[in-house]
């Protein structure tokens, strides 16, 4: 039952609602009728009728002679036999015939509402040639449209996984799969500042990176690249290597050098020019935030040669390729 | 809530992203310095601020936040707008200093 619901929950998240009209008005009674009955002659005497319910534990059988239906008998019938005390008498003295019935080929949509109009618990289906094919009660229709729903939903999820991988990195496979974006940062070119970092969140999401970890590799590339434009002499470049259980991301330039690194890596300490600092730059968070974000942070730099930022993210198992 | 309801009941200015609005926001950061932004906007958030060049678009972005909202009518030139326009960042302006602006948003129930 819990399975039910939860597939009813998720259903009514991603399928739009028409979907269960649409199912009502395409499934057929044929489709969802329980089609193995128990059926009595019409010749057969009450008493009969009374074994076969007791050993069924049912409480209405159709009367059947020769394929062709006849009538139905009920426990209300039986009920009247007893009674009368007249349990010998045959089932053709008892049954109803005046009887509510499906076609086969007729839409569940069409026997809900015979159903829902005459309050009978049961239809009789009826094929073509007007033999008895099946009953229908207002369970088997629910029973056949849940089914006909996750089926539905499965075609759907497997659509959505052909068209988009389900996991970090698992539409490419090889021994040892990556991806290297590379980006030019110029210097003092703050127009396009953050959109080496842009890019690679896109990319992340794209190949079905999590939102946060997509976040934490943009915001510390962010940094980078802003450092890049406000710090260097001549720009440097975004190197970003994307590897199914790590990203490796690299912001290198060359020149000036940054003199006393971890000075450099104090929160608050910033040497940005008074222009950065009115933009909102300069705060002295940038290699603090990139710290923060990055699973591993590594500076190298020497003055007059450059600097060379490496952050390095690790994919979380979940997130990673199942292989 | 739901931006749209927020830019009615307090007459801020769409700048860009008009319409987007249905978006919902909650909570906010209030800075002018951009890696406290980074560090601390949250998604979904609305970031105030004073800033109004190119590169808060790129913020925005990138920290996934709701919006930005400029406050003090501060001016907002046209390659920013165009840039919040394409990147599908929701700008806002509010004529009210930040504090003032602030205030006004927890009396709707922000």
């Amino acid at each position: 039952m819990s399975q039910q619901f939860t597939l009813f929950a998720r259903m009514g998240k991603d399928l739009p609602l028409t979907i269960l009209h649409e199912l009502t008005r395409e499934l057929k009674a044929s489709s969802v009728m329980t089609a193995e009955l128990v059926t009595i002659s019409s010749t057969d005497s009450m008493r009969h009728v009374k074994a076969v319910m007791r050993e069924h534990r049912i409480s209405g059988i159709p009367v059947v002679d020769d394929g062709i239906l006849k009538g139905v008998i009920s426990v209300e019938d039986l009920i009247r036999a007893l009674e009368r005390q007249a349990l010998d008498l045959p089932v053709s003295e008892f049954m109803t015939t005046n009887l509510i019935t499906a076609h086969s080929e007729e839409p569940v949509l069409e026997a809900l509402k015979r159903l829902e109009e005459t309050g009978v618990g049961r239809l009789l289906v009826l094929n073509g040639d007007e033999r008895l094919a099946g009953m229908l009660t207002k369970g088997d229709i629910v029973a056949g449209l849940l089914h006909a729903l996750q089926e539905a939903y499965a075609h759907a999820e497997r659509l959505a996984r052909e068209n988009q991988p389900r996991y970090f990195f698992d539409a490419l496979v090889s021994d040892e799969t990556s991806l290297i974006l590379r980006y030019r940062v110029r210097v003092n070119d703050f127009t396009h500042g953050g959109q080496a970092s842009a890019k690679i969140k896109k990319a992340l999401l794209q190949i079905g990176a999590s939102p946060q970890l997509s976040r934490r590799v943009a915001i510390a590339t962010y940094e980078a690249e802003i450092n890049l434009i406000i710090h260097t002499t001549d720009g440097g470049h975004i190197v970003a290597e994307i590897r199914p259980d790590q990203i490796v991301v690299v912001a290198h330039d060359s020149g000036p050098g940054i003199p006393d690194v971890a000075l450099a890596c104090q929160p608050g300490y910033s040497t940005a020019s008074e222009l950065a600092r009115e933009m909102g730059f300069g705060a002295g968070m940038g290699l603090v935030n990139i710290d923060r974000c990055a699973d591993e942070m590594d500076i190298w730099s020497a003055v007059g040669v450059g600097t060379r930022v490496e952050m390095r993210f690790d994919v979380p198992p979940e997130e990673a390729a199942t292989g | 809530m739901k931006i749209q309801d927020i830019v009615e009941q307090l007459q801020w200015e769409v700048l860009a992203g008009a319409g987007r609005l249905d978006a919902d926001a909650q909570g906010g950061y209030v800075a002018d310095l951009l890696s406290c932004v980074m560090a601390g906007a949250q998604p979904g958030q609305l970031w105030f601020t004073l800033q109004t060049h190119l590169n808060i678009i790129a913020v925005a972005s990138l920290t996934g936040v709701a919006g930005i909202v400029v406050t003090e009518s501060a001016p907002v030139a046209p390659e920013t707008i165009a840039k919040a326009e394409a990147e599908g960042v929701i700008l806002l302006s509010s004529s009210e200093p930040t504090f003032e602006t602030l205030v006004k948003l927890t009396q709707i129930g922000f």
